[in-house]
């Protein structure tokens, strides 16, 4: 086991994926995750790898498909407002199947919004990273460890199901340090990628890399085969943390930093003898169905704690088809919620007040 | 006291983040959890800085400190801007050469440290927080002695090692005070 | 007897979809022509635009990548950071390099980078039938200047090859057309030029092709060739406005 270190979020995060085998990075400064970008720059040159700046998030994320379309485990990285401008590089990659690694440390919003921590991404993530029929994998780490340790998992993903991965990431997750185990993952060797635009040397069709589809009924084939294929991955990647669940009456779903503060308020309700669990989903899609299921057959109860207006409330009901009711509590805008808060609302829950 | 909540506060230049980083890896050689959060953005372009630092047994929820039981304070506006957020029974540190203390709480333990003075008198200019950082040892024995020396040499860089051995010095000086 | 004239291996054998007289499938066969003679097809990847020839992907043979609207060079930037022996060429028409794309294109240019852009200037928009582009030229009538492009209320239109000569990081921008035979000889040598360039690594290139639109413009395709040489070329001199030569590469 290597030394357990102090470090920043985005600067683990950015440790993390050279280790994962990434050696291009194309990024635009936006706060609060410049120290990724920053550290990319540093490292990559002294490793043979590339760290490119961009001229616009827009141009970034089209480095991105390039690389990635040529072969290169490659990422980007970018705060609230820079994703809605990679939307559009995203939503191509989805549609032809380029897989790639995006991270978003959010910040508040609409608009420039503010630059504190923030959740308010989470319908983007899991709904519209762009234009058309897709989704991205979407992994939501609580901790620096756990972020380090997604990024590794989320670009093998991305490319086992060849699809561009996100890591849903925050400002306090961005700017904090923590103790971090970062692993020595070796040389690490990449699958191969027999579609890659890199070069046919003569030896086999040419690849084409592309998202369009001009008779209709083709698209819909390509897009319903992708559609299979999100069938597999939601049978396969749920993913999700139960903590004090077992025979939670009470159960708070809350992702990303916000449940770290959840988990204290749980901690001390269940020390008040109030029957709580926090119920954690590390991808927010996949959504984790089934343990939001299987957390129904003890909950009496759902309540959501985010950085948002309440945004992961409706995959809470569709998850338990509204069968129990669902609850929210949050702050927006920067403003990152108080243990005591989310014990608060459990108490009120418990007395039957809400 | 068992969990340290801690708020470093004061000016950019002052050292705040590193005093607050050796706080937090002193914490983590002792084996507890720890965290750092630094304010960020245009709040530090505007000159003020803060960092919370929690130590704990437990996993930390959130690392963001509003109610602290440390106030370590640089600089006038960042005490008054933080004194009324400490918890009852808490320890507020300020550096008298800078700090003129205009409100009092009478339920805190407030440390006065002419902490810049003695850096200049001392030949170590540039150490006034961790001079103070001496001084809250001494306070509240936050971590152990040589887990604190082991934070000074992980946080300073690589490149500037032979500074370790003036902090130490600083440290030293900060406990004397008290 | 010798076959003299034959397609060039890195063009595929299929029909194109381009209108009669356009000028594309003249240039498709004058980068295909280059990829052959400079043995370089097997490591070839081209970006498609979007505009008229964004299903230039079906007709190279070389490896390619479909960008969105003008940010080829940025995909084409991203290749070539990722394989740096490669040939790697964008084929873009004037809305998707200097309207859309104008950010990613200067960018590429003054970073030096080394890719070479084959740049279709017929001063509309193709495929979406004939609207104002960034390069229509001042009175032009289009679909969305129906009076005529008014410079004080459109602005004017970019000349592609002076703006980017300006930049430290271009190799060569060079413009040429293919209204003649003589024209097309020498636009081929430009573009051939161009991947030599950017073969020995001598930093970014553009071949800035003028060329017609007879659908678009509603002329035959000899007229059109006309009002490109009496309109087109006064506006878009043909010519090198910039060749660092045999300066060494960066």
């Amino acid at each position: 086991m290597s030394e357990r270190v102090l470090m920043k979020g985005n600067e683990a995060l950015a440790e993390a994926a050279i280790r994962a085998g990434c050696r291009h990075f194309f990024g635009y400064p936006i706060t609060p995750q410049t120290e990724l970008a920053a550290y990319m720059a540093k490292k990559m040159p002294k490793i043979g790898g590339v760290y490119l700046q961009a001229e616009s998030e827009v141009a970034a994320v089209n480095m991105v498909q390039g690389a990635a379309a040529a072969g290169a485990r490659a990422m980007t990285s970018t705060s609230s407002p820079g994703i809605s401008l990679k939307t559009e590089g995203i939503s191509y990659m989805a549609g032809a199947d380029v897989p790639c690694l995006i991270v978003n440390v959010q910040r508040g919003g609409p608009g420039l919004g503010g630059i504190q921590p923030s959740q308010a991404d989470y319908w983007q993530a899991t709904r519209a990273l762009g234009h058309g029929d897709f989704h991205v994998l979407v992994f939501a780490p609580s901790t620096i460890q756990e972020m380090v340790d997604l990024v590794a998992l989320a670009f093998d993903k991305a490319d086992q199901y060849r699809m561009p991965a996100m890591i849903l990431a925050d400002g306090m997750l961005g700017q904090m340090m923590e103790p971090v185990e970062l692993r020595d993952m070796g040389d690490v060797q990449l699958p191969e990628k027999p579609w890659a635009a890199c070069g046919h040397q003569n030896k086999r069709k040419h690849n084409i890399i592309n998202s369009l589809y001009l008779q209709a009924s083709e698209l819909e084939r390509l897009v319903k085969e992708r559609f299979a294929r999100y069938e597999t991955i939601k049978a396969e990647e749920q993913r999700a943390e139960r903590y004090l669940c077992d025979d939670a009456e009470i159960v708070v779903v809350a992702f990303g930093a916000t449940s770290r503060v959840v988990k204290a308020a749980v901690k001390e309700a269940r020390a008040q003898g109030i029957k709580a669990g926090c119920l954690r989903p590390i991808t927010l899609w996949p959504f984790p169905v089934d343990a939001m299921r299987e957390a129904a057959k003890t909950a009496k109860h759902f309540l959501t704690v985010e950085m948002n207006m309440g945004q992961m409330v409706d995959d809470v009901k569709l998850s338990i088809d509204c069968s129990r009711p669902v609850s929210f509590f949050g702050h927006t805008g920067g403003v990152i919620p108080e243990p005591g808060e989310v014990l608060a609302q459990i108490q009120k829950i418990a007395g039957g007040k809400e | 006291m068992k969990d340290f909540n801690m708020i470093f506060a004061g000016f950019g230049g002052q050292g705040i983040l590193f005093v607050a980083k050796v706080v937090a890896y002193a914490g983590l050689m002792d084996g507890k959890e720890v965290s750092w959060l630094p304010s960020y953005g245009p709040e530090m372009r505007g000159g003020t800085c803060n960092c919370s630092v929690c130590l704990s047994d437990e996993p930390i929820g959130s690392p963001l400190v509003i109610n602290p039981n440390v106030l370590v304070a640089m600089n006038t506006p960042s005490y008054d801007k933080f004194i009324d957020a400490v918890q009852p029974g808490g320890v507020v540190i300020v550096d008298s050469t800078l700090v003129t203390v205009s409100k009092e709480r009478k339920d805190v333990r407030l440390i006065r440290i002419p902490a810049t003075e003695l850096a200049d008198e001392n030949g170590m200019k540039g150490l006034a927080n961790i001079i103070i950082l001496g001084r809250l040892f001494k306070e509240t024995e936050l971590c152990a002695f040589d887990s604190l020396e082991k934070g000074i040499a992980k946080s300073v860089p690589p490149r500037k090692q032979h500074l370790v051995e003036k902090n130490l010095e600083a440290i030293r000086l900060g406990q004397e005070q008290a | 007897m010798a076959v003299q004239f034959h397609r060039p291996h890195a063009l595929i054998d299929t029909p194109t979809h381009y209108c009669p007289g356009c000028p594309h499938g003249i240039v498709h066969r004058l980068v295909a022509e280059s990829i052959d003679e400079l043995g370089v097809e097997g490591k070839t990847v081209g970006i498609a635009p979007v505009g008229c020839s964004v299903t230039a992907y079906n007709y190279f043979n070389c490896d390619m990548i479909q960008a969105p609207h003008g940010r080829a060079p940025a995909v084409a930037t991203g290749v070539k950071r990722a394989l740096p022996d490669s040939l790697v060429f964008s084929y873009q028409g004037d809305g998707d390099l200097i309207a859309i794309g104008t950010a990613e294109a200067v960018h590429s240019a003054t970073r030096g980078e080394n890719i070479t852009i084959i740049f279709i200037n017929n001063a509309i928009y193709g495929m979406t039938g004939g609207q104002m582009a960034p390069t229509s030229l001042p009175g032009q009538v289009t679909q969305t200047t129906p009076y005529g492009r008014d410079v004080h209320y459109s602005g004017y239109p970019i000349r592609v090859c002076e703006l980017l000569s300006t930049l430290d990081g271009v190799a060569l921008a060079q413009r040429v057309t293919i209204d003649t035979v003589p024209h097309v000889r020498e636009a081929k040598k430009a573009i051939k030029k161009a991947f030599e360039y950017q073969l020995a690594g001598k930093g970014f290139t553009i071949v800035e092709v003028v060329s017609s639109c007879p659908t678009n413009w509603g002329l035959s395709p000899v007229d059109a060739l006309q009002w490109l040489r009496d309109n087109m070329l006064p506006y878009y001199p043909l010519g090198v406005y910039k060749d660092i030569g045999e300066e060494a590469a960066k």
